[in-house]
Parts: C-alpha cells; sequence; structure tokens
C-alpha cells in the first residue's frame, strides 16, 4: 500500500497512519509521512507539536504504538538504539553526540573501528577519515580532538559520519538553531551536495526563511495531528504560520484587566547587554502582564537572569521603582522584591529529594529564624498557607518532593517563589509539562496577582498562553528584541512573524504601553 | 505518563517514619552491643565502655565535621594528616614557649589555640581551593593530604616529636581524667554531637548544607551564596580536626609520621554507616555518632573473644560498610 504521490517517485521512507502515546498521553495522532529520494523535507510546527517525536519514530529511537513504516518498499520495523543507521537512516541530534575527547577519524569510525585482529588500524581509519572529509569540501583537520571545533564543524563531522555509513535517509533535528547565519549558508551548501548524490534529508526548523530557500516539501504538524504536507512552491512564510497556529483561543484564561495608563513602571531595563543578548529595553507596570515570546534559544531566560543577577551583565541600565539597581546575587534581587521562577524544576528550582516543608521555605529561611535557630512551626504554618492558596496535592509533606506531580511540583515553586512576597516576579515557563486543568489554575493565580497590583513577567513557549495572559508581549529573536505587541496586534501570527524573523520592528517608540 | 496514587492535601503528619533506614545504624549498634554481653562479661563494664568511647572520639569528633562537608556534597581526604600535623605543630609550639611561660596550663592554652589557628588555617585553605579555585574537592584534598603527611614527617625529621614530659604530666589528665566518671573525651565529643545535631537540624547553615549538596544549582537559584557555605564546611572540618588533636595529643605527648594514618577513612566510613549520604544532600549528626561508635565496637568485641582472630577487625569493618550502603540503597521507582 505504499502511497505513492502524484509525481510518481516511489518514497525512499514513509510512515502510515503512525499514532504515538507516552503512557496516557497521545502525542501523535495517526500520521502520515514519506521522503523521496534525493528530496529535503521540512518539519515545522510549535513546541510540543510532535516533531520531535515524528522523527524519533521515523528512525527507530522510539516505536510507534500504532501504524507502520516503510523503507525502501517493504514493510519495516525500524530496529531502536540508532542501529537504523546500519540501515541508511541517521538521526543527527540538536545536541549532536559526539565524544569531546575523540578525535575527529574516531568519530567518524566510533563502533564500527577498522581492525586488524585486535589492533585498531589507526593510519587506515584516519586516511579513510580524510577522503570523505575531502568528498564533502569539509576542510577539517582528521587528528583534530572534536572539543576543538566549532559547532558547525561538529555537524560537518556528524555529517561525515552518516556518509561514512552510506546513508540514506539523514534526519536533522533543528541543525540551524546553533550556526551563524554564514554556517547556515555551508550547511545548506553541503545538504544540496547530498541530496544532488541521492540523499534524503528530513530536518526539522523554526526558521521559515530557511524552510523557503532549502526544502522541496513542508510538512505542518500540529498538536500531534498532521495539518498538511505541500509542496513549498506552493508556500510562502504566511501562510506556513498560518497553518502553524490557527486554533480558537479557550475560555482557559482568565478575562484581562489592563492596567490603568498612570500605573507606576515597577522595572525599567534599558539596553541591557550579556554573553548572549543586546539591547534589552522594557518597561513593566504596577498590575502588567508582560508576555516574553520567542523560539527556544532567542534570549528569554538569558534576560531574567541577568535582570536578577544570576548571570553577569556586560551593559545597560535597570531601574527598579525609579532606583538603579545592579544585582550581582539573587538574594539582592529577592530583598529588592523581584522574584524569578526557573523554566527548570527538576534541574534548578527544587530538591527532589527533600520534603514540600524545605522546598517551600528554602528561599526565605531567614523569615523563619526565632534566635538565630530555625522555627520549624513557622515553616510548617508557611507550608499549611502555601498548600491552601496553591492548592498543592501530596500523600504527606514528608514525601519526597521528586515524587510529586510536574502539576503540584510547579505549584509548590510558585509557593517557593511567592513566600518571598516579591512586587515583580519574572516566571519562566510557568506551565511546562503540566496538565491543562493545573495550567488553568495556574493562569488564574497569574492574573490575581496582577490584580493585586504585582507586575509579573511570562516567559513561554506556547504561544496561546502568552496570548492569553499578557497585556503586552515582547517578541524576542536571536538575541534581541524583534518587536513589542500590544492589544489587536497580539495574535499568534504576528507573534509568529516576529519570532521567526520575517517582521522586525525597531521598538524603540514602544518601549513602554 | 507517572500515574500517581490520588492525592490529597498535604498534611503536615508522620515526622518520624521508622524504617529501616532510620533505624539501621542504631539496630547495629544495639546488635553489636548484645553480641558483646553475650560473649564477654567485662564488656559491659564502666573500663571497657569508657575505654572504648574514648578512644572513639577522636574519629567521631573529626566524622562530625566530615558529616557536614559530606552532606554539602563535598569530601575531605586530608583530616589524618592533618590532625598529624596539628598534633606536630602543638608539640613544637608548646615546647619552644615553656621558657616564655614555664611548665604549666599558660604553655599549654597557648598550644591548644596554635592548634585550632592552624586547623582553621588549613580548612580555609582546602575551602578556597575548592570554590574559589573550582578544583574537585577529592583532588583538592587528596593534594594537601600528601602535603600535610610529608610536612609532619619533616618537622620530626623523620622521627617523632616528643611533647617536654613535665608539660605532658600537666596535660595527661585533659586524657585520662573527667567529671562525673566521664573521661573528658567522651564529654568534648558528647557536647561536639549535640551542637553538630542542632546545627545540622536547626539552623539556616545546617539546610544550606543539604540543599547544596542535593542541588548546587537550586541552592543558586534559590539566593544561597553556595562558595561560602561550602567554605564554612571545610573551615569547620578544620577546627573539628584540632578539637580532637587537642584530645589526642595528651593521651600519647608525642607526634610522628603515622599519626592519624587512615584517620579519613574511617571518618568517612562512619558518616556513611551513620546514613549521610556520599554524594550529598542528606546527612544526620547523631547517624555519625552511631558509626563511630559501632567501628569502635567492632575491634573491642573482636579483642574480647577468642573464636575469631582480631586481625580480621578491617575486614569486618568493610563488611559493616557495605551492608550499611547496601540497606540504605534508594529503592528503585516502581
Amino acid at each position: 500500500m505504499a502511497d505513492v504521490q502524484d509525481t510518481g517517485v516511489a518514497p525512499i521512507l514513509s510512515a502510515h497512519r503512525i499514532s504515538k502515546s507516552f503512557g496516557e498521553i497521545p502525542v501523535l495522532f495517526s500520521i502520515d509521512f514519506d521522503i523521496r529520494p534525493g528530496e529535503v523535507h521540512a518539519i515545522i510546527g510549535e513546541n510540543g507539536a510532535g516533531k520531535s517525536t515524528l522523527i524519533k519514530i521515523l528512525s527507530g529511537i522510539e516505536q510507534p504504538t500504532s501504524g507502520s513504516i516503510h523503507y525502501d518498499g517493504r514493510s519495516v520495523v525500524l530496529p531502536p538504539d540508532g542501529k537504523a543507521e546500519a540501515m541508511g537512516i541517521v538521526l543527527i541530534h540538536q545536541e549532536l553526540n559526539l565524544a569531546e575527547h575523540l578525535t575527529v577519524a574516531d568519530s567518524i569510525f566510533l563502533g564500527r573501528e577498522l581492525r586488524q585482529g585486535p589492533f585498531l588500524k589507526v593510519g587506515e581509519m584516519r586516511r579513510r577519515a580524510a577522503e570523505i572529509m575531502e568528498t564533502l569540501h569539509v576542510h577539517v583537520d582528521p587528528d583534530a580532538r572534536i572539543s576543538s571545533l566549532s559547532v558547525a564543524d561538529k555537524q560537518m563531522v556528524e555529517i561525515a559520519k552518516a556518509i561514512s555509513r552510506d546513508a540514506r535517509v539523514l534526519i536533522m533535528d533543528e541543525p540551524t538553531a546553533v550556526l551563524s547565519v554564514g554556517e547556515t549558508q555551508t550547511l545548506f551548501e553541503q545538504i544540496r551536495r547530498l541530496t544532488a548524490r541521492g540523499v534524503s534529508v528530513v530536518f526539522i526548523s523554526h526558521k521559515l526563511d530557511e524552510i523557503m530557500e532549502l526544502a522541496d516539501r513542508v510538512t505542518v504538524l500540529r498538536d500531534g495531528q498532521l495539518i498538511a504536507t505541500v509542496s513549498t512552491e506552493a508556500l510562502t512564510p504566511d501562510s506556513i504560520a498560518q497553518m502553524m497556529v490557527g486554533r480558537e483561543l479557550s475560555n482557559l484564561y482568565p478575562p484581562k484587566h489592563e492596567p490603568d495608563v498612570d500605573e507606576p513602571v515597577l522595572l525599567s531595563v534599558r539596553n541591557l547587554a550579556t554573553k548572549s543578548v543586546s539591547d534589552i529595553s522594557f518597561d513593566l507596570r504596577k498590575g502588567e502582564i508582560l508576555g516574553f515570546a520567542g523560539l527556544i534559544g532567542s534570549g528569554r531566560t538569558a534576560v531574567a537572569e541577568a535582570i536578577v543577577g544570576l548571570t553577569h551583565r556586560t551593559a545597560g541600565e535597570i531601574q527598579l521603582n525609579g532606583q538603579v539597581v545592579n544585582f550581582t546575587r539573587v538574594a539582592q534581587s529577592v530583598e529588592a522584591g523581584l522574584a524569578y521562577m526557573t523554566k527548570d524544576r527538576k534541574g534548578k528550582g527544587l530538591l527532589l529529594n527533600m520534603g514540600l516543608r524545605p522546598n517551600l521555605t528554602l528561599l526565605t529561611l531567614q523569615k523563619h529564624m526565632r534566635a538565630g535557630f530555625l522555627d520549624t512551626a513557622s515553616e510548617e504554618r508557611a507550608l499549611e498557607r502555601a498548600t491552601r492558596r496553591f492548592d498543592i496535592r501530596a500523600r504527606d509533606a514528608s514525601v519526597a518532593v521528586g515524587r510529586l506531580s510536574g502539576g503540584n511540583q510547579q505549584k509548590l515553586m510558585l509557593g517557593k517563589t511567592m513566600e518571598s512576597e516579591p512586587d515583580i516576579i519574572i516566571m519562566d515557563e510557568p506551565t511546562r509539562g503540566i496538565d491543562v486543568g493545573t495550567k488553568q489554575q495556574i493562569y488564574h493565580i497569574i492574573a490575581a496577582l496582577a490584580a493585586e497590583g504585582k507586575a509579573v513577567i511570562v516567559i513561554s513557549s506556547e504561544l496561546q498562553e502568552v496570548i492569553g495572559l499578557s497585556h503586552r508581549v515582547v517578541v524576542m529573536r536571536s538575541g534581541r528584541i524583534a518587536g513589542v505587541l500590544e492589544g489587536a496586534e497580539i495574535t499568534e501570527e504576528e507573534i509568529m512573524r516576529y519570532a521567526a524573523g520575517i517582521k522586525q520592528s525597531g521598538h524603540d517608540e514602544r518601549i513602554s504601553a | 505518563m507517572s500515574v500517581s496514587a490520588p492525592e490529597i492535601p498535604a498534611k503536615t503528619t508522620s515526622r518520624f517514619k521508622w524504617d529501616l533506614k532510620t533505624i539501621g545504624p542504631l539496630a547495629a549498634l544495639a546488635l553489636l552491643v548484645l553480641l558483646g554481653i553475650t560473649l564477654n562479661e567485662n564488656f559491659l563494664t564502666y573500663n571497657n565502655i569508657t575505654n572504648v568511647l574514648a578512644r572513639s572520639s577522636f574519629i567521631g569528633i573529626i566524622a562530625i565535621g566530615a558529616t557536614f562537608v559530606i552532606t554539602a556534597g563535598g569530601l575531605d581526604l586530608s583530616v589524618g594528616s592533618m590532625a598529624a600535623v596539628i598534633a606536630g605543630v602543638m608539640i613544637m609550639v608548646m615546647n619552644w614557649l615553656i621558657p616564655v611561660f614555664g611548665i604549666g596550663w599558660g604553655v599549654i592554652l597557648a598550644g591548644m589555640a596554635a592548634g585550632v589557628l592552624l586547623g582553621g588555617v588549613a580548612g580555609v585553605g582546602n575551602g578556597i581551593m575548592i570554590t574559589r579555585g573550582r578544583i574537585e574537592a577529592f583532588i583538592v584534598t587528596l593534594g594537601t593530604m600528601g602535603i600535610f603527611r610529608s610536612l609532619v614527617t619533616f618537622l620530626a625529621d623523620g622521627g617523632t616529636l616528643s611533647l617536654n614530659f613535665q608539660v605532658a604530666d600537666v596535660y595527661r589528665p585533659v586524657y585520662y581524667n573527667g567529671f562525673l566518671g566521664v573521661p573528658y573525651p567522651i564529654l568534648v565529643f558528647a557536647l561536639v554531637a549535640i551542637a553538630g545535631e542542632v546545627v545540622m537540624r536547626r539552623t539556616a547553615f545546617g539546610r544550606h548544607c543539604a540543599a547544596i549538596g542535593s542541588n548546587e544549582q537550586v541552592a543558586r537559584y534559590s539566593s544561597i551564596n553556595v562558595d561560602n557555605v561550602r567554605l564554612i564546611t571545610y573551615i569547620l572540618q578544620g577546627v573539628l580536626v584540632a578539637v580532637a588533636v587537642l584530645l589526642y595529643v595528651p593521651r600519647l605527648g608525642s607526634a610522628s609520621s603515622t599519626t592519624g594514618v587512615l584517620w579519613e577513612l574511617e571518618a568517612i566510613a562512619a558518616v556513611i554507616i551513620g546514613g549521610t549520604t556520599l554524594k550529598g544532600g542528606y546527612g544526620r549528626v547523631w547517624g555519625t555518632v552511631a558509626g563511630v561508635i559501632i567501628l569502635g565496637l567492632i575491634g573491642n568485641i573482636l579483642n574480647l573473644q577468642s573464636f575469631i582472630s582480631p586481625y580480621l577487625n578491617g575486614a569486618f569493618q568493610g563488611v559493616i560498610i557495605i551492608l550499611a550502603v547496601l540497606l540504605q540503597r534508594p529503592k528503585r521507582a516502581s
């Protein structure tokens, strides 16, 4: 039942009615997907649309819950653990899977070293590695250590590795996310050379302009559903953006109460710069919810961490209630009434081996001291209050926080942040990986905080969330503010245009509301 | 994805859970005492018990410092050698100062002050290299372990540093006498243990140690000054090594290159037997105290019976350490 499409070219790899659930959570619904020989096929979709899961299934790393995979015209079950590489299907991960201490030649032959009895044929491998690099027009010394290479060169080594395994389908997860413009062009030339040799390339990208330039066909996913597979000529960046989003806002979000225009500015940032972001300026008013949208890696977290003193600021000025502040430690910003809630609740937010009480009060232990000693009873009272206020549910307070559900962990972290009674709260991905019911609770808490007169910044990769909550939205792209949207301009399409670089505004005139 | 039991609002009950993890060290201790009583009627005598506890108090005081270091995710391998250097320097300082202060408590107090100061400085050195220098604690303290060991050999010129006999006579009661029949070393050990337990459980410092050992990033994002807290644990360790040495010097009145050999491993073993996690994040001082006494009792019981060679002492201690970790390892998530 090979699904031969209009061109009559038989696909090399195809997926038919693929569905995938993790536990009870479905992430892909009956997806059809095919790749033709020598084609570049882009997969695009919002965060959480199911792109990564799809390519993991196509490369055998995940098995589909239902549906079938055809390779070379035959129905196959792809072997897991990257063994599909031997069949010619190679996945190149975004974070690149290279051992930093090995040389380029070692890496290319890793796992299938050329041997003479028990001994490695080092010279032979080096020569062959050099040959492969030659055919790819890559100028990297086969003896160089991986750790000494740039990200772009590492990617080329990954490609060389794939070619040395006679890859016929090369799947790349956001290969350009970490590349500069020049490096991206080099990669594209490489991809064109590969497709000229008949290799098929599947890649995920968020950058619409790149897709328009490189891809022959585009598949759009949304919420685990296949929206369309279209040939690129038939598309404009705008129509892609519309396909990626295009949903109705539900009543998940509380009604918005815009702050009065004469509310005082609580936080004012001017020309902030760090190693990864530059020229960041914005104002935040009392009672306002300011959304920060942008692609992953666009620098939103870096801005927040620089403001609260977690990372070093190279330039710029920050004013809190009109006073210039210069936080070098988190303790100072907490003291001043500015709290940052990390997006990484397991890695940076909570002590997973400890109970609820020590986690809740860790940021504010000073409040629970009596005569130099911790007052456990006072901590218990704080936990009781937070449990009620944020509806934290746990079997008992001594259960290790790591065993709570994501939603309860998130609510506990919110409670911990609010224990410091901040006037300004920066929430980084406040609903990441939690169920929709808890999301709704958190949205209402955020709205209530703003109504109380707190100022809230919500950094989120979920456009729906940014749109549903924010009074204004800052869109970031590549470490800069690409645009500031307000009122009726706050739509998914508009945010996408700024985030993907189709539209760019001088934002200076719109720093404040 | 994770299917959990129905969750009800958090309640603040069951602070004490008597599972094996909690009572393990106490149960082992009780078993050893029972075994001792059965094997030899002299086991439970005043002399035997005070002897075991007094000998254990050096390691015990050091191990309480190690509990803090390990809880905060660190390690200090240098404590045994550090003890030897402090003992050597104390003896030299006291011998030098006899012409100034004469024979008496003046000299001894000066020596004690020098010892505590040196312990603190050694802790600062370890701590600064680990926190500011960003070098692995294992490497730093492996290095200083060698440095301290060779320093004491150098100071003793390859032999033994002996305290002036008359001063030693004045100092001797600090180890051999006691208050209300309890030898001073045991009293000091008990005081340090109680203070340590309170600091660990009831102060921000103790909480911060556990937080840092559990996840340094979380601690940093929770406005804890990670480097300072770490540094303080190493200083505390250094000072407690010095306190142990203050009690050790009057016992023999000498120091040599063999003083304190392997104390670091005994201290770490006691901490682990007591239930503190080697990679940090959870520590309990009372557990360490139990661990030290368990190690002391094993040797004592082997000496009091005639079936098994006392030369196997190390083997039994090793088995106990492995068993302790085996019983306390986290259960696999089902």
